[in-house]
Protein backbone atom coordinates (compact mmCIF):
# COMPACT_ATOMS: atom_id res chain seq x y z
CA UNK A 1 0.00 0.00 0.00
CA UNK A 2 1.43 3.09 -0.94
CA UNK A 3 1.63 5.64 1.49
CA UNK A 4 -1.45 7.60 1.88
CA UNK A 5 -2.67 11.43 2.30
CA UNK A 6 -2.16 12.81 6.15
CA UNK A 7 1.26 11.56 6.11
CA UNK A 8 4.64 13.20 6.01
CA UNK A 9 6.66 12.71 2.61
CA UNK A 10 9.67 10.40 3.60
CA UNK A 11 12.80 12.88 2.41
CA UNK A 12 15.52 11.56 -0.25
CA UNK A 13 18.38 13.07 -2.23
CA UNK A 14 19.28 11.32 -5.40
CA UNK A 15 21.30 11.92 -8.96
CA UNK A 16 19.55 13.79 -11.67
CA UNK A 17 22.86 13.84 -13.47
CA UNK A 18 25.78 12.16 -12.98
CA UNK A 19 27.03 15.31 -10.83
CA UNK A 20 23.72 16.98 -9.77
CA UNK A 21 21.34 15.63 -6.72
CA UNK A 22 17.62 16.83 -5.90
CA UNK A 23 16.09 16.34 -2.77
CA UNK A 24 12.74 16.80 -1.28
CA UNK A 25 13.80 19.60 1.11
CA UNK A 26 14.62 21.70 -2.26
CA UNK A 27 11.25 21.84 -3.21
CA UNK A 28 9.93 23.12 -0.07
CA UNK A 29 7.06 26.14 -0.43
CA UNK A 30 6.29 24.39 -3.39
CA UNK A 31 4.24 21.96 -4.50
CA UNK A 32 5.87 18.62 -5.64
CA UNK A 33 4.41 16.14 -8.19
CA UNK A 34 6.22 12.68 -7.46
CA UNK A 35 5.64 10.54 -9.91
CA UNK A 36 7.20 6.81 -9.77
CA UNK A 37 7.34 4.87 -12.55
CA UNK A 38 8.63 1.31 -13.70
CA UNK A 39 11.30 2.00 -16.39
CA UNK A 40 12.65 4.49 -18.94
CA UNK A 41 11.44 3.38 -22.38
CA UNK A 42 8.52 1.70 -21.70
CA UNK A 43 5.63 1.91 -24.21
CA UNK A 44 2.71 3.59 -21.18
CA UNK A 45 5.91 5.71 -19.67
CA UNK A 46 6.46 6.87 -23.05
CA UNK A 47 2.99 8.67 -23.17
CA UNK A 48 2.87 9.48 -19.36
CA UNK A 49 5.95 12.33 -18.78
CA UNK A 50 5.29 14.00 -22.12
CA UNK A 51 1.99 15.11 -21.18
CA UNK A 52 3.56 16.61 -17.83
CA UNK A 53 5.64 18.05 -19.61
CA UNK A 54 3.34 19.65 -22.39
CA UNK A 55 0.78 20.71 -18.77
CA UNK A 56 4.04 22.35 -17.06
CA UNK A 57 2.82 25.89 -17.64
CA UNK A 58 -0.35 25.12 -15.57
CA UNK A 59 1.01 23.03 -13.08
CA UNK A 60 3.41 25.73 -12.13
CA UNK A 61 0.27 28.12 -11.78
CA UNK A 62 -0.84 25.88 -8.94
CA UNK A 63 2.76 26.45 -7.47
CA UNK A 64 4.04 22.70 -8.29
CA UNK A 65 6.93 21.25 -9.47
CA UNK A 66 6.63 17.76 -11.73
CA UNK A 67 10.08 15.35 -10.46
CA UNK A 68 10.05 11.54 -12.39
CA UNK A 69 11.39 8.87 -10.38
CA UNK A 70 12.71 5.17 -11.73
CA UNK A 71 15.09 2.51 -10.37
CA UNK A 72 16.85 3.92 -14.41
CA UNK A 73 20.36 4.73 -13.71
CA UNK A 74 21.26 8.67 -14.60
CA UNK A 75 22.77 7.41 -18.28
CA UNK A 76 19.62 5.85 -19.12
CA UNK A 77 17.62 8.84 -17.80
CA UNK A 78 19.55 11.70 -19.82
CA UNK A 79 18.94 9.90 -22.67
CA UNK A 80 15.55 9.53 -22.21
CA UNK A 81 14.59 12.85 -21.03
CA UNK A 82 16.47 14.16 -24.40
CA UNK A 83 14.67 11.78 -26.58
CA UNK A 84 10.93 13.07 -25.55
CA UNK A 85 12.44 16.48 -24.83
CA UNK A 86 11.01 16.29 -21.12
CA UNK A 87 11.92 19.61 -18.91
CA UNK A 88 11.31 18.40 -15.63
CA UNK A 89 14.28 16.15 -13.63
CA UNK A 90 14.32 12.53 -13.31
CA UNK A 91 15.64 11.02 -10.34
CA UNK A 92 17.20 8.12 -10.69
CA UNK A 93 16.48 5.40 -7.39
CA UNK A 94 19.25 3.11 -8.48
CA UNK A 95 21.59 3.17 -5.25
CA UNK A 96 19.99 1.19 -3.46
CA UNK A 97 18.34 0.33 -5.63
CA UNK A 98 14.20 1.13 -5.26
CA UNK A 99 15.30 2.54 -1.51
CA UNK A 100 12.66 5.87 -2.49
CA UNK A 101 10.62 3.59 -3.78
CA UNK A 102 10.49 1.41 -1.04
CA UNK A 103 10.27 4.55 1.47
CA UNK A 104 6.84 5.25 -0.19
CA UNK A 105 5.82 1.85 -0.10
CA UNK A 106 5.50 1.14 -4.13
CA UNK A 107 8.30 -1.12 -4.85
CA UNK A 108 7.47 -3.93 -6.23
CA UNK A 109 10.15 -6.83 -5.19
CA UNK A 110 9.41 -9.43 -7.56
CA UNK A 111 9.62 -7.44 -10.42
CA UNK A 112 12.53 -4.79 -9.12
CA UNK A 113 10.86 -1.40 -10.29
CA UNK A 114 8.16 0.63 -8.74
CA UNK A 115 4.47 0.66 -9.78
CA UNK A 116 3.11 3.64 -11.69
CA UNK A 117 2.08 5.49 -8.12
CA UNK A 118 1.65 9.58 -8.16
CA UNK A 119 2.30 11.28 -4.90
CA UNK A 120 1.32 15.14 -4.64
CA UNK A 121 3.11 16.51 -1.27
CA UNK A 122 2.47 20.26 -0.32
CA UNK A 123 4.64 22.75 0.45
CA UNK A 124 5.09 21.83 4.16
CA UNK A 125 6.33 17.97 3.03
CA UNK A 126 3.36 16.55 3.67
CA UNK A 127 1.54 14.12 1.25
CA UNK A 128 -1.98 15.22 0.17
CA UNK A 129 -3.15 12.45 -2.48
CA UNK A 130 -1.62 9.37 -4.05
CA UNK A 131 -2.83 6.80 -6.56
CA UNK A 132 -1.26 3.70 -7.73
CA UNK A 133 -2.40 3.07 -11.46
CA UNK A 134 -2.61 -0.64 -12.75
CA UNK A 135 1.06 -1.26 -13.49
CA UNK A 136 -0.09 -1.35 -17.81
CA UNK A 137 -2.49 1.60 -17.64
CA UNK A 138 -1.34 5.57 -17.86
CA UNK A 139 -2.88 7.59 -15.20
CA UNK A 140 -3.14 10.55 -17.25
CA UNK A 141 -3.42 13.89 -15.59
CA UNK A 142 -6.97 14.35 -14.08
CA UNK A 143 -5.79 13.21 -11.02
CA UNK A 144 -3.18 15.20 -9.97
CA UNK A 145 -5.02 18.45 -11.26
CA UNK A 146 -8.04 18.37 -8.70
CA UNK A 147 -5.42 17.04 -5.91
CA UNK A 148 -3.81 20.78 -6.65
CA UNK A 149 -6.81 22.89 -7.50
CA UNK A 150 -7.93 20.92 -3.82
CA UNK A 151 -4.81 22.70 -2.42
CA UNK A 152 -5.06 25.91 -4.30
CA UNK A 153 -8.71 26.43 -2.63
CA UNK A 154 -7.75 25.23 0.87
CA UNK A 155 -5.26 28.58 0.58
CA UNK A 156 -7.77 30.30 -0.33
CA UNK A 157 -10.30 29.86 1.93
CA UNK B 1 -12.19 9.97 -12.51
CA UNK B 2 -11.22 9.84 -15.90
CA UNK B 3 -14.60 11.31 -17.37
CA UNK B 4 -15.15 14.04 -20.10
CA UNK B 5 -15.02 17.40 -19.45
CA UNK B 6 -17.32 18.80 -20.78
CA UNK B 7 -19.58 16.82 -23.18
CA UNK B 8 -19.69 17.49 -26.56
CA UNK B 9 -20.93 21.28 -27.29
CA UNK B 10 -21.07 24.00 -29.62
CA UNK B 11 -17.28 24.47 -29.03
CA UNK B 12 -16.33 20.95 -30.68
CA UNK B 13 -16.25 20.03 -34.67
CA UNK B 14 -18.89 17.37 -34.76
CA UNK B 15 -19.93 14.67 -37.56
CA UNK B 16 -23.21 13.16 -36.68
CA UNK B 17 -26.29 13.84 -35.19
CA UNK B 18 -26.54 15.86 -31.93
CA UNK B 19 -29.21 13.11 -30.27
CA UNK B 20 -27.41 9.69 -31.70
CA UNK B 21 -27.18 7.06 -28.88
CA UNK B 22 -23.38 6.37 -29.45
CA UNK B 23 -21.30 9.24 -28.81
CA UNK B 24 -17.87 9.28 -29.49
CA UNK B 25 -15.01 11.74 -28.53
CA UNK B 26 -11.27 11.57 -29.90
CA UNK B 27 -8.65 13.39 -28.50
CA UNK B 28 -5.46 13.30 -31.38
CA UNK B 29 -2.61 14.33 -32.49
CA UNK B 30 -1.62 15.18 -36.17
CA UNK B 31 1.57 14.12 -35.80
CA UNK B 32 1.15 11.12 -34.32
CA UNK B 33 1.71 7.64 -36.01
CA UNK B 34 -1.33 5.73 -34.26
CA UNK B 35 -3.87 8.45 -34.71
CA UNK B 36 -2.86 7.97 -38.27
CA UNK B 37 -4.34 4.60 -37.86
CA UNK B 38 -6.71 5.64 -35.78
CA UNK B 39 -8.28 7.93 -38.52
CA UNK B 40 -9.20 5.09 -40.94
CA UNK B 41 -10.44 2.83 -38.01
CA UNK B 42 -13.62 5.82 -36.71
CA UNK B 43 -13.96 6.23 -41.12
CA UNK B 44 -14.86 2.75 -41.06
CA UNK B 45 -16.45 3.31 -37.60
CA UNK B 46 -18.56 6.15 -39.12
CA UNK B 47 -19.98 3.81 -41.92
CA UNK B 48 -20.90 1.01 -40.08
CA UNK B 49 -23.32 2.69 -37.58
CA UNK B 50 -24.00 5.69 -39.31
CA UNK B 51 -27.36 8.09 -37.44
CA UNK B 52 -26.21 5.97 -34.18
CA UNK B 53 -22.97 7.77 -34.50
CA UNK B 54 -21.89 11.17 -33.37
CA UNK B 55 -18.53 12.06 -33.69
CA UNK B 56 -16.28 14.87 -31.95
CA UNK B 57 -12.75 15.87 -32.56
CA UNK B 58 -10.17 18.10 -29.93
CA UNK B 59 -6.93 18.52 -30.18
CA UNK B 60 -4.45 16.93 -28.08
CA UNK B 61 -0.53 18.24 -29.27
CA UNK B 62 2.06 16.42 -27.57
CA UNK B 63 4.56 19.71 -28.90
CA UNK B 64 7.63 17.95 -27.36
CA UNK B 65 7.55 14.69 -28.84
CA UNK B 66 5.93 16.16 -32.21
CA UNK B 67 7.07 19.09 -33.44
CA UNK B 68 4.90 20.07 -36.16
CA UNK B 69 1.18 18.80 -34.45
CA UNK B 70 0.92 22.25 -33.22
CA UNK B 71 0.94 24.02 -36.07
CA UNK B 72 -1.36 20.99 -37.50
CA UNK B 73 -3.63 21.74 -35.23
CA UNK B 74 -3.93 25.27 -35.43
CA UNK B 75 -4.19 24.94 -39.58
CA UNK B 76 -6.94 22.86 -39.14
CA UNK B 77 -8.44 25.12 -36.73
CA UNK B 78 -8.33 27.67 -39.12
CA UNK B 79 -9.80 26.18 -41.80
CA UNK B 80 -12.86 25.52 -39.48
CA UNK B 81 -12.94 28.95 -39.08
CA UNK B 82 -14.30 29.12 -42.62
CA UNK B 83 -16.65 26.10 -42.00
CA UNK B 84 -14.16 23.65 -43.55
CA UNK B 85 -12.70 21.77 -40.80
CA UNK B 86 -13.76 18.17 -41.66
CA UNK B 87 -12.31 18.19 -44.92
CA UNK B 88 -9.11 19.75 -43.86
CA UNK B 89 -8.27 17.15 -40.62
CA UNK B 90 -8.86 14.43 -43.33
CA UNK B 91 -6.21 16.01 -45.39
CA UNK B 92 -3.93 16.02 -42.22
CA UNK B 93 -4.11 13.09 -41.24
CA UNK B 94 -3.89 11.27 -45.17
CA UNK B 95 -0.37 13.31 -45.17
CA UNK B 96 0.46 13.02 -41.64
CA UNK B 97 4.62 12.88 -42.92
CA UNK B 98 3.93 16.55 -44.87
CA UNK B 99 3.30 18.96 -42.33
CA UNK B 100 5.26 22.02 -42.92
CA UNK B 101 3.78 25.19 -43.48
CA UNK B 102 4.35 24.49 -47.42
CA UNK B 103 1.88 21.46 -47.55
CA UNK B 104 -0.49 23.16 -45.00
CA UNK B 105 -1.28 25.78 -47.06
CA UNK B 106 -1.47 23.75 -49.77
CA UNK B 107 -4.10 21.33 -48.07
CA UNK B 108 -6.13 24.58 -47.23
CA UNK B 109 -6.20 25.58 -50.66
CA UNK B 110 -7.56 21.94 -52.00
CA UNK B 111 -10.42 22.31 -49.49
CA UNK B 112 -11.29 25.94 -50.99
CA UNK B 113 -10.25 28.11 -48.23
CA UNK B 114 -9.80 32.01 -48.81
CA UNK B 115 -5.83 31.59 -48.46
CA UNK B 116 -5.34 35.26 -46.81
CA UNK B 117 -8.11 34.69 -44.40
CA UNK B 118 -6.33 31.20 -43.29
CA UNK B 119 -3.06 32.79 -42.83
CA UNK B 120 -4.27 35.21 -40.66
CA UNK B 121 -6.39 32.72 -38.57
CA UNK B 122 -3.48 30.01 -38.49
CA UNK B 123 -1.12 32.45 -36.18
CA UNK B 124 -4.29 34.03 -34.34
CA UNK B 125 -4.56 34.38 -30.72
CA UNK B 126 -8.39 32.65 -30.96
CA UNK B 127 -7.23 29.74 -32.60
CA UNK B 128 -4.17 29.10 -30.11
CA UNK B 129 -6.08 29.00 -27.42
CA UNK B 130 -9.14 27.17 -29.39
CA UNK B 131 -6.14 24.65 -29.52
CA UNK B 132 -4.77 25.15 -25.55
CA UNK B 133 -8.01 24.47 -24.40
CA UNK B 134 -8.70 21.29 -26.24
CA UNK B 135 -5.59 19.96 -24.95
CA UNK B 136 -6.37 21.22 -20.85
CA UNK B 137 -9.64 19.48 -21.61
CA UNK B 138 -8.23 16.45 -22.56
CA UNK B 139 -5.76 16.71 -19.56
CA UNK B 140 -8.33 17.34 -16.98
CA UNK B 141 -10.63 14.50 -18.68
CA UNK B 142 -7.85 11.92 -18.07
CA UNK B 143 -6.62 11.75 -21.44
CA UNK B 144 -3.61 9.65 -21.45
CA UNK B 145 -2.10 9.03 -24.30
CA UNK B 146 -2.94 9.74 -28.13
CA UNK B 147 -5.52 8.73 -29.70
CA UNK B 148 -7.63 8.63 -26.21
CA UNK B 149 -11.54 8.17 -27.06
CA UNK B 150 -14.53 8.68 -24.64
CA UNK B 151 -17.63 6.71 -25.38
CA UNK B 152 -20.76 8.24 -23.87
CA UNK B 153 -18.15 10.46 -21.25
CA UNK B 154 -16.27 7.41 -20.06
CA UNK B 155 -13.00 7.46 -21.10
CA UNK B 156 -12.57 3.75 -23.40
CA UNK B 157 -9.27 1.65 -22.36
CA UNK B 158 -9.66 -1.09 -24.79
CA UNK B 159 -8.28 -1.71 -27.90
CA UNK B 160 -9.14 0.53 -30.86
CA UNK B 161 -8.19 -2.09 -33.77
CA UNK B 162 -11.99 -1.68 -35.89
CA UNK B 163 -13.64 -4.93 -34.69
CA UNK B 164 -12.91 -4.61 -31.26
CA UNK B 165 -13.79 -0.73 -31.01
CA UNK B 166 -17.06 -1.48 -33.44
CA UNK B 167 -18.38 -4.62 -31.77
CA UNK B 168 -17.92 -2.25 -27.92
CA UNK B 169 -20.01 0.50 -29.53
CA UNK B 170 -22.49 -1.91 -31.11
CA UNK B 171 -22.83 -3.19 -27.90
CA UNK B 172 -23.42 -0.40 -26.02
CA UNK B 173 -26.23 0.56 -28.50
CA UNK B 174 -27.96 -2.32 -27.95
CA UNK B 175 -27.69 -2.32 -24.36
CA UNK B 176 -29.46 1.25 -24.93
CA UNK B 177 -31.93 0.19 -27.07
CA UNK B 178 -33.39 -2.66 -24.37
CA UNK B 179 -33.37 -0.07 -21.56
Amino acid sequence: MALEAGRQAPDFSLHTTPDQSVGLRDFRGRNVILAFYPADWSPVCSDQLPIYSELLPELRKLGAEVLGISVDGVWCHLAFAKDRKLRFPLLSDFEPKGEVARAYDVYRKGDGFSERALFVIDREGMIRWSYVSPIGVNPGADGILEALEGLQQGRKS
Amino acid sequence: MSRLRPPPNAQDHIQGRPDAPIQLVEYGDYECPFCGRAHLVVKAIQRAMGDDLLLAFRNFPLTQVHPRALRAAQAAEAAGLQDRFWPMHDLIFENQQFLEDEHLFRYAALCGCDLDQFAQDIDSDAVAEKVRSDFLSGARSGVNGTPTFFVNGERYDGSWEPEVLLSFLQQMRGVRELR
